[in-house]
C-alpha cells in the first residue's frame, strides 16, 4: 500500500465571480521512503497540491489517503495521525516563524498539540527541543532567543527543527531553500537531505528549480496549470523530456560549461 | 519627529494621571464643599485658577476631575476591548457569509450615534457616570471589532499560522499564541485613540447633564456650568476646556506614536 494516494484531486478557488482552477484532476501516489520532487513554475498548483495532501485545505472533489485512511475533508479532531506524521517546511522562514515567539516555543509547538500528543509517546518537551535544535546545528541557547536574532539560513534551520520535533514520517518541503541566499542554500539543502537519510523520512520536495530537484529526488512530477503533465525518474525527465513544458523547464536551467 | 509626538503624548498622559493620583491625597481646597471661598474669583491667590459659581476652588476641581476622565476612559475602553477583540478574532475566522453578516451588523452599530445610546441608557437607568461609561463602551465596540478583524485576517493568512495548523495546534491556541500577540499593537493604538474619544464623550455627556452627577467634579460638567458666565468670567470655561484638550491630545498622540513604535516591521527598518 502506498503511503499517499491522491485520486482525481480538484480544487477551485472562487473569489466573487472569478473561479480559478488551481488543481485539475490530479492523481499521484507516494511510496514510503520515496523522495519525490514536485516541479513547476509559480501558479502551477504545487502549493495547492501539498496543502491538500497535508489536509490544510479542502478539495473541491477527489480524495487524499494517507496510510490507507482518507484525510481530505475530515474534521480536524480526527487528523491526529496525519498531523503527527506529516510536517511542513515552508519557503520563507521570515514569515513561517511567529516573530513574537521564542525559538523554543516555536519548535515545541507540535509537541504541545493535543492532537499529536494523542498519537505520540509523551516526551520531555525541553529535552526534545534541545535534541532537534542540535540535529539542525543550532546552539542550545537558541531556544531562548527570537527569530529575528537569526540569519535566514539559521531561521530555516529553526523551521526544520520544528518540523522534526514530533518525529514525523513525511517531510513536505515547499520551496524550502528558494528564499535563501545562494551561499547558504547548499548548506541547508545538505542538512535537510542528511536528516531525511538518517531518519528514513519520506520527502516531498516542491521546487520551481529543476536543477535542485535533480540533486535531491530520484523521481519527480512536473506540474503545469493545475495538472501533472509528466512524471518519472528525474534523470529521464532531464535526458528525454516527453512533454514540451518539461523540455522548456530543462532548457531554462542555466548551463555553466567550463571553457576548454 | 514621530518619536517626539510619542514623548509629548506620554508627557500629557502622565500629567493627567499624576493629577488624578495627587487628587486622592491632596487638593489645595475641598473640591466639593460649596462656599469654601468667594464666588467667581479670577485666577490669583490663594485660588490659583479662581473659583466657580459656587465658590469652589477650580484647580481642586480640575485635579479631581481627572479621576472621572480616567475612570470613564478605562472602563469604557475596557468594555469595548473585552467584547470587541474576541468578536473581531471570531469574525476573522468565520466563513465568508458569517463574517459578512457580522461586519454588516457592526456597521449598523457603528452608525448608531453614541450620544443617542447614552441618552437612551440614561433615560432607562438614570443618568450616572456608570451609565455614561457603559454607553461609551458599547458604542466603541465596533471600532475594536474592525481593527482586530483586519489584523487577525492578515495573521491568519500567514505562513506561521499555516505551520501551526500543520503542527495540530487547535484554533483557540492559535488565537491566543499567534493572533493576539501579533494584533496587540493595533489594539493598543485603538485603545489610546478610543480613550481620548471616551474622555471627550464623557465631557459631552456631563455637559448635557447625562453623565457625572453635579456633586462629583467632572471637566465636562464644569464646562457646562461655566457656559452661563462665559461673557463675564471667560476663564471659568478656559481651564476645564484646556484640561479636556490636553488629555484628548495626549492620548491621541500616544496612539499615533505607538502605532509606529510597536510595528515590528517599521522598527526593523529603523
Amino acid at each position: 500500500m502506498s503511503l499517499f494516494e491522491v485520486e482525481h484531486l480538484t480544487r477551485v478557488y472562487a473569489t466573487g465571480r472569478r473561479r480559478v482552477l488551481a488543481l485539475d484532476d490530479v492523481s499521484l501516489t507516494v511510496e514510503r521512503g520515496q523522495r519525490l520532487g514536485i516541479v513547476g513554475e509559480s501558479g502551477s498548483g504545487k502549493s495547492t497540491l501539498i496543502r491538500l495532501m497535508a489536509s490544510l485545505d479542502k478539495p473541491t472533489s477527489g480524495t487524499v489517503r494517507f496510510d490507507g485512511r482518507v484525510v481530505s475533508g475530515v474534521p480536524e479532531r480526527d487528523l491526529g495521525f496525519l498531523r503527527a506524521s506529516v510536517q511542513l517546511v515552508l519557503q520563507d522562514p521570515r514569515s513561517s516563524l511567529n516573530p513574537r515567539m521564542r525559538v523554543g516555543s516555536i519548535v515545541a509547538e507540535p509537541l504541545r498539540s493535543p492532537l499529536i500528543r494523542r498519537e505520540r509517546r509523551q516526551v520531555d518537551q525541553r529535552a526534545r527541543v534541545r535534541e532537534v535544535l542540535d540535529a539542525v546545528g543550532l546552539p542550545a541557547d537558541s531556544a531562548d532567543r527570537y527569530p529575528h536574532e537569526f540569519s535566514g539560513g539559521q531561521r530555516q534551520r529553526i523551521a526544520i527543527a520544528r518540523a522534526l520535533a514530533p518525529s514525523p514520517e513525511v517531510l513536505i518541503a515547499d520551496e524550502a531553500v528558494s528564499a535563501l541566499d545562494v551561499s547558504v542554500r547548499a548548506q541547508v539543502l545538505n542538512l535537510l537531505m542528511g536528516l531525511v537519510d538518517d531518519l528514513g523520512l519520506t520527502l516531498l520536495f516542491v521546487s520551481h528549480d529543476l536543477a535542485v530537484v535533480r540533486h535531491v529526488c530520484p523521481d519527480a512530477v512536473v506540474m503545469q496549470a493545475g495538472r501533472i503533465v509528466e512524471s518519472g525518474p528525474t534523470q529521464r525527465l532531464f535526458s528525454a523530456p516527453e512533454h514540451p513544458y518539461t523540455a522548456r523547464l530543462v532548457a531554462a536551467i542555466p548551463a555553466f560549461r567550463s571553457r576548454s | 519627529m514621530k518619536r517626539a509626538e510619542l514623548w509629548v503624548g506620554l508627557a500629557l498622559v502622565t500629567a493627567v494621571v499624576a493629577m488624578a493620583l495627587v487628587s486622592f491625597v491632596w487638593t489645595p481646597f475641598d473640591a466639593t464643599a460649596v462656599g469654601s471661598g468667594p464666588r467667581l474669583q479670577s485666577p490669583g491667590l490663594p485660588h490659583v485658577l479662581g473659583t466657580d459659581h459656587m465658590g469652589i476652588d477650580i484647580f481642586s476641581r480640575i485635579l479631581v476631575g481627572a479621576r472621572s476622565a480616567l475612570y470613564v476612559g478605562i472602563i469604557a475602553v475596557g468594555i469595548a476591548a473585552l467584547v470587541g477583540v474576541p468578536l473581531g478574532i471570531l469574525a476573522a475566522w468565520l466563513p465568508r457569509w458569517g463574517a459578512e453578516a457580522m461586519m454588516r451588523a457592526t456597521d449598523v452599530a457603528y452608525a448608531f450615534p453614541a450620544l443617542l445610546l447614552a441618552i437612551l441608557l440614561a433615560a432607562v437607568f438614570g443618568a450616572s457616570t456608570e451609565t455614561a461609561m457603559v454607553a461609551i463602551g458599547i458604542a466603541t465596540i465596533p471600532a475594536f471589532i474592525r481593527v482586530t478583524r483586519a489584523g487577525a485576517l492578515s495573521v491568519l493568512a500567514s505562513d506561521y499560522v499555516l505551520a501551526a495548523r500543520a503542527a495540530g495546534t487547535p484554533a483557540p491556541a492559535i488565537a491566543v499564541r499567534h493572533v493576539l500577540p501579533n494584533v496587540a499593537h493595533l489594539i493598543g493604538v485603538q485603545a489610546s485613540v478610543s480613550f481620548a474619544m471616551a474622555i471627550l464623550a464623557e465631557a459631552a455627556l456631563s455637559y448635557l447633564g447625562l453623565g457625572t452627577p453635579p456633586t462629583v467634579p467632572s471637566w465636562g460638567r464644569m464646562l457646562g456650568d461655566a457656559q452661563t458666565y462665559l461673557f463675564g468670567h471667560p476663564t471659568q470655561a478656559l481651564w476645564p476646556g484646556l484640561a479636556i484638550a490636553a488629555a484628548v491630545l495626549g492620548f491621541n498622540l500616544v496612539g499615533d506614536g505607538l502605532r509606529d513604535f510597536l510595528d515590528p516591521k517599521l522598527r526593523e527598518v529603523a
